[in-house]
């Protein structure tokens, strides 16, 4: 028995109606169309959606970057690659700047997005309301009238508890002016790139069956307070291996008496500066403190 | 020293390679082939076609054998393959009251008109381990029942006793059902849409919530009106050909429970039913089914909406195990950048908290001890 698959797997019929959802999506900035997502061959949760919208917008043309928490080697992202390599055929690639199409789970990479690229994000749960009204007819009548107080009030009690805002990632934000959006579990240190963005923004959510978009250049804000404005946060320190002290950097316990390192999250961001002549030695290079806090920057 | 991350597709390759050795097992043991599964695991491929919404025994069969016996999975194989079939169209409804019957049985009357038939049931075993079961004793045969079988609940709604339609009103039948798996489902669901996913959804799940019902948590007084199981044709209808073709007979499971209905002002008191149909002999999804089905038109029958069972927003949402497993099974996928905002947060937390219990400390106490200042200012 021989199977053989449509190129990038989808049928032409089902890609059809997911660019129907994509372009109404991108219509209504911020809003989650519905779609008839199908069961794909990776389980839910390991990026269903955006593979969808991957393979619905994907041409042979096309150069393809997967990444998972920043990086092209993790499992998932060697998986996905792996996939549109064998059922569209496609390039790939590890460089920002050279990739047309970027899926991405839980980051933006740290190298600016141009007008020629689309990025997509691989979304577990698309509704930012969700874990204050667990029910969808709920959110569903809360967008539509705009109702955003709830949210407000929850930000309002992280800072009567803390005396800052406690979400650290899937900070929600409004776009254009309109929908409260979930931007996917990305940290909100990466929150300032979706605004005015070139590249045009997918969000995908296979299990959830939604779709959303910010088109380019659309304006994204982070929900805050005047007297609390938005605040990025980043580990305080530069790369231990290239030095850059303005990316993301993820924290590797390198043995068991609590020595850690710090580097960048994005991968290829780290090598092309590495690959530059940047190392850890710059001039001024200080070894990052986890104790000394918050580098807040305003975005 | 620090170690990238490196070599994901190496890792990948050889965990595939170590996946498929473990499957085959021990290699002085025959391989099983997918036909012993589909002859001998028959309840295993029945509810693995049922829950992966495909009948067709061989590639259920071959998908339990894939998945190690993991049932969700083989049902997560199917699912992806049926997820690329084509669509020629839709059968006709079937007709299950010209079944050919392998057993029927009505709790609710002792005796009825095609007569109850026990057929192939574990429930009179006793749960005995039997080494010796590879080597049953042929069956006994009796003579086929001559007269039809008609449904229990058909037999109660000649004499008015049991609604005869749940459509909503309006609708004569001319809108075909809904398909959750070409639009996502929205809120508030149709009974056709309801029933497709309970359909599909996880035998454990709905019989725990069945049972829930039958526990008190929205109590829906159920008899089992009848279950059976047989063959019934499956026809097509041909625009080309003008009439309806036959395209051969699958097994099903049926069940039709009877639920108490007080009536209301414009309907006098009758009976509900719930409503549950399965590939295959599945017997326990069919009762589950129809136990949740009957639970979740509360708001229908205008009832009160108190328990999980009856609420179907919750049901439907988390109804289907190849949804659920990914969902919580992807929490092994790496969240380095999510726990190291987090992880920030906490030492910054903490630093406050230090700090405020320190000053605390200070305020409140007249004379602390040497060591309790120094414990708080570390």
């Amino acid at each position: 028995m021989t199977v053989t698959y449509n190129f990038a797997y989808l049928d032409e019929q089902t890609k059809r109606m997911i660019r129907r959802a994509i372009l109404k999506a991108i219509a209504i900035p911020g809003y989650q169309v519905p779609f008839a997502s199908r069961e794909m061959p990776m389980p839910y949760g390991w990026g269903t959606g955006g593979v969808q919208v991957t393979a619905a917008i994907l041409g042979p043309t096309d150069i393809l970057k997967v990444i998972d928490q920043g990086s092209d080697d993790t499992t998932n992202a060697v998986s996905i690659r792996k996939f549109f390599g064998r059922t569209a055929g496609v390039r790939t690639t590890t460089r920002t700047a050279d990739a047309t199409v970027i899926q991405t789970r839980h980051r933006i990479p740290e190298t600016p997005l141009r007008d020629n690229q689309v990025l997509v994000f691989q979304v577990p749960i698309p509704e930012p309301l969700r874990f204050l009204e667990p029910r969808e007819t709920e959110t569903r009548r809360m967008h539509a009238l705009e109702e955003y107080g709830l949210v407000q009030v929850k930000l309002y009690e992280d800072i009567a508890r803390h005396g800052h805002i406690a979400t650290t990632y899937a900070y929600p934000v409004k776009v254009d002016g309109r929908y409260v959006m979930d931007p996917s579990p990305i940290p909100k240190f990466d929150n300032p790139k979706m605004s005015d963005c070139p590249a045009l923004q997918l969000f995908g959510a296979g299990r959830e069956k939604r779709i959303y978009a910010i088109p380019p250049h659309t304006r994204v804000a982070s929900l805050d307070f005047d007297d609390h404005p938005f605040e990025r946060w980043r580990h305080p320190g530069r790369c231990a291996l290239c030095g850059a002290d303005d990316s993301f950097l993820d924290e590797v316990i390198t043995d068991d008496h609590g020595t850690r390192m710090f580097v960048c999250s994005d991968t290829d961001f780290c090598e092309a500066r590495r690959a530059a002549g940047h190392g850890p030695d710059a001039p001024g290079a200080t070894a990052p403190d986890p104790a000394r806090g918050t580098e807040a920057s305003h975005g | 020293m620090y170690v990238a991350v490196k070599g994901g597709e190496r890792a990948i390759e050889n965990a595939h390679r170590l996946l498929a050795h473990e499957r085959r097992g021990d290699r002085s043991l025959p391989e099983i082939t997918t036909a012993q599964i589909a002859e001998q695991m028959t309840l295993a491929v029945d509810r693995v076609m049922t829950e992966g919404s495909l009948y067709d025994r061989e590639l259920a069969a071959l998908a339990v054998k894939q998945a190690r016996g993991d049932l969700i999975e083989a049902i997560f194989l199917l699912r992806a393959f049926r997820a690329t079939l084509p669509r020629f169209g839709t059968t006709l409804p079937l007709d299950t009251a010209a079944m050919r019957i392998r057993r029927r049985i009505s709790a609710a009357f002792k005796d009825l008109p095609g007569g109850q038939v026990l057929g192939p049931t574990f429930d009179y075993t006793h749960r005995l381990l039997e080494p010796s079961c590879s080597d049953p004793a042929e069956p006994a045969t009796a003579e086929a029942a001559a007269g039809p079988t008609p449904r229990v609940t058909d037999l109660l709604a000649a004499d008015d006793l049991i609604e005869t339609t749940a459509r909503p009103a309006g609708d004569g039948g001319e809108t075909p059902p809904g398909d959750l798996t070409r639009e996502a489902l929205t809120f508030p669901a149709e009974r056709d849409l309801r029933l497709q996913n309970l359909a599909r959804g996880d035998e454990g799940f709905l019989l725990a919530l069945g049972y829930s019902t039958q526990r008190g948590y929205g109590r829906t007084h159920p008899f089992a009106g009848e279950i059976r199981l047989g063959e019934v044709a499956l026809e097509f209808f041909a625009e080309d050909a003008g009439f309806a073709l036959p395209l051969g007979r699958i097994t099903v499971t049926e069940c039709q429970t009877i639920n108490q209905f007080k009536g209301s002002a414009s309907t006098p008191p009758r009976f509900t039913r719930g409503y549950g149909l399965a590939f295959g002999h599945c017997e326990r999804k069919a009762m589950s089914m129809a136990l949740v089905d009957r639970a979740l038109r509360a708001r229908e029958l205008d009832e009160e909406v108190k328990a999980p069972a009856q609420d179907e927003e919750f049901v439907l949402s988390h109804s289907d195990n190849v949804q659920a497993t990914g969902f919580v099974e992807h929490l092994k996928l790496p969240h380095y950048v999510d726990f190291q905002a987090e992880l920030g947060l906490v030492r910054r937390m903490r630093r406050d908290h230090e700090a405020a219990s320190g000053s605390s400390r200070e305020a409140s106490s007249d004379d602390p001890a040497p060591e309790q200042i120094r414990e708080a200012a570390e």
